[in-house]
């Protein structure tokens, strides 16, 4: 009786495995750069499909909020960038029909949205905060934005950068915020106007904003952190 | 079953998904391990940031991969998609094909478990082996699996709060999701030095059959020989 297994089979079935070599490719050094930006492409793409522009962020009740001192300050570099406050404005362009310089109080005028939502970062630590400003979309509605566009971009008074894909910033709790707790946005928060995003992560709540854009394509320079190796999209 | 002893004949115990999948995760566990462990080293806390109480003072550079957040991040993002895939596929052609049966811990299987245990920590008497997995195996390899699913769901609730808020409920929200997380992946690396220990006792055939799916001298009497 022959109790032993043919080798050919073995070695066939062996060779079934073989595709699972193509994760040595992650030695490779040059080879896994590429990979693993293609992997976090990948799981952008998917993200982006994941995201329902009606679906809501979680909000809370005001006993839900951490007090203002517990609510970290998180800058890259500087807490306070030189800006003029007297003479700020938000200069918006790119595909808009009213391009131009926007004042605090043009942004005021639009409906007042107040939320307590939940902060979240990168590092893994969170926060639930009350925020309040106008919706991004009213603004976009305002700017006369090309409803063809795709992303909007931008500017800060250091040089931070960021860019949005344009469901996030159509979705309802995307908002223009100048006041945290009620209270005007203070310096290390973003004043005098911030991006506040429940649906991403903090790094693209970009804070001091100057300038805003409307594109159809991403620029170079795309997402301050994202450009350096943090997923760009970040949705959550 | 046979009752005169017979040449034990080879058998066919680890079909492709099996064997595929158990390389394919072996692999992400390590990367999304090692990786997690740097992630983790971000914010080493299960509280609030402000006032923030690290758990532990540094991650050792050598059981984390990627050098920086951003880096373990990407490994995580790339090999989470392994892991998934394998999974799945995993769990898919197990239950497709029924051998299934063959690995999951029933109620049937609580009374072996016990004297499998004496067997291998108070060298009690061996047990007869009955099939290609006995309780105690069973029950380490089903636990393992559904610490596996909860790792890819809580993974899914921090990845996406907002997207799976209803999901994220189910675990305490992100916070108790980050908490259930790292604690599947302790689950999972303390079955990996059992699993790997009863690897060495028991044996070339006994490793080789997870390359080629083929066991020869089986310790059991094989039921009919599969192709």
């Amino acid at each position: 009786m022959n109790v032993d297994v043919d080798r050919r089979t073995t070695r066939r079935e062996l060779l079934k495995l073989s595709p699972l070599l193509l994760l040595g490719g992650f030695t490779v050094p040059s080879l896994r750069d590429r990979l693993l930006e293609a992997g976090v492409a990948w799981s952008d793409t998917a993200a982006g499909a994941l995201f329902r522009r009606s679906h809501s962020a979680p909000s809370f009740g005001d006993g839900d909020v951490v007090p203002f001192a517990q609510f970290p300050y998180n800058g890259y570099d500087v807490l306070e960038p030189a800006i003029d406050f007297a003479r700020w404005t938000l200069t918006v362009g790119g595909a808009v029909t009213r391009p131009g310089r926007y004042t605090i109080d043009q942004i005021r005028s639009l409906p007042k949205v107040v939320q307590n939502t939940r902060h979240v970062c990168v590092e893994g630590w969170d926060a639930i905060g009350r925020f309040g400003g106008a919706r991004l979309t009213d603004f976009l509605d305002l700017v006369g934005a090309d409803p063809q566009a795709r992303f909007i971009t931008v500017r800060c008074a250091d040089d931070y950068y960021e860019s949005l894909d344009m469901p996030t910033a159509r979705h309802e709790q995307s908002l223009l915020c100048y006041e945290m707790y009620d209270r005007p946005l203070d310096r290390g928060h973003g004043a005098p106007l911030r991006l506040q995003l429940p649906t991403k992560l903090g790094y693209k709540q970009a804070k001091y904003l100057m300038a805003l854009d409307v594109t159809h394509v991403l620029p170079a320079k795309r997402s301050y952190w994202g450009d350096q190796g943090y997923s760009w999209y970040a949705g959550l | 079953m046979a009752a005169t002893p017979q040449p034990s004949r080879p058998q066919y115990e680890h079909p492709w998904a099996v064997r595929f999948c158990h390389w394919a995760n072996a692999c992400a566990i390590v990367v999304l391990t090692l990786s997690g462990l740097r992630i983790f080293a971000a914010f080493p806390s299960f509280g609030s940031k402000l006032p923030e109480h690290d758990l532990i003072e540094t991650v050792p550079d050598a059981v984390t991969l990627g050098g920086w957040l951003g880096g373990a991040l990407q490994w995580h993002f790339t090999f989470m998609w392994v892991f998934t895939a394998g999974g799945v596929l995993y769990v898919a052609a197990q239950l497709a094909s029924g051998h299934y049966r063959t690995v999951l811990f029933t109620r049937r299987d609580v009374a072996g478990v016990w004297p499998m245990a004496r067997h291998y920590f108070f060298f009690g008497p061996k047990p007869v082996a009955i099939g290609q997995y006995n309780p105690l195996q069973k029950l380490a390899y089903t636990t393992t699996i559904l610490l596996g699913a909860l790792s890819l769901l809580t993974g899914v609730v921090m990845y996406k709060p907002v997207q799976f808020s209803a999901l994220g409920r189910l675990f305490g929200g992100y916070h108790g999701a980050r908490l259930v997380h790292f604690v599947a992946m302790c689950g999972i690396l303390g079955f990996i030095p059992g699993h790997l220990i009863m690897v060495g006792l028991h044996g070339w055939d006994n490793f080789v059959s997870i390359f080629t799916g083929w066991k020869r001298h089986p310790e059991y009497v094989p039921p009919e020989r599969e192709p």
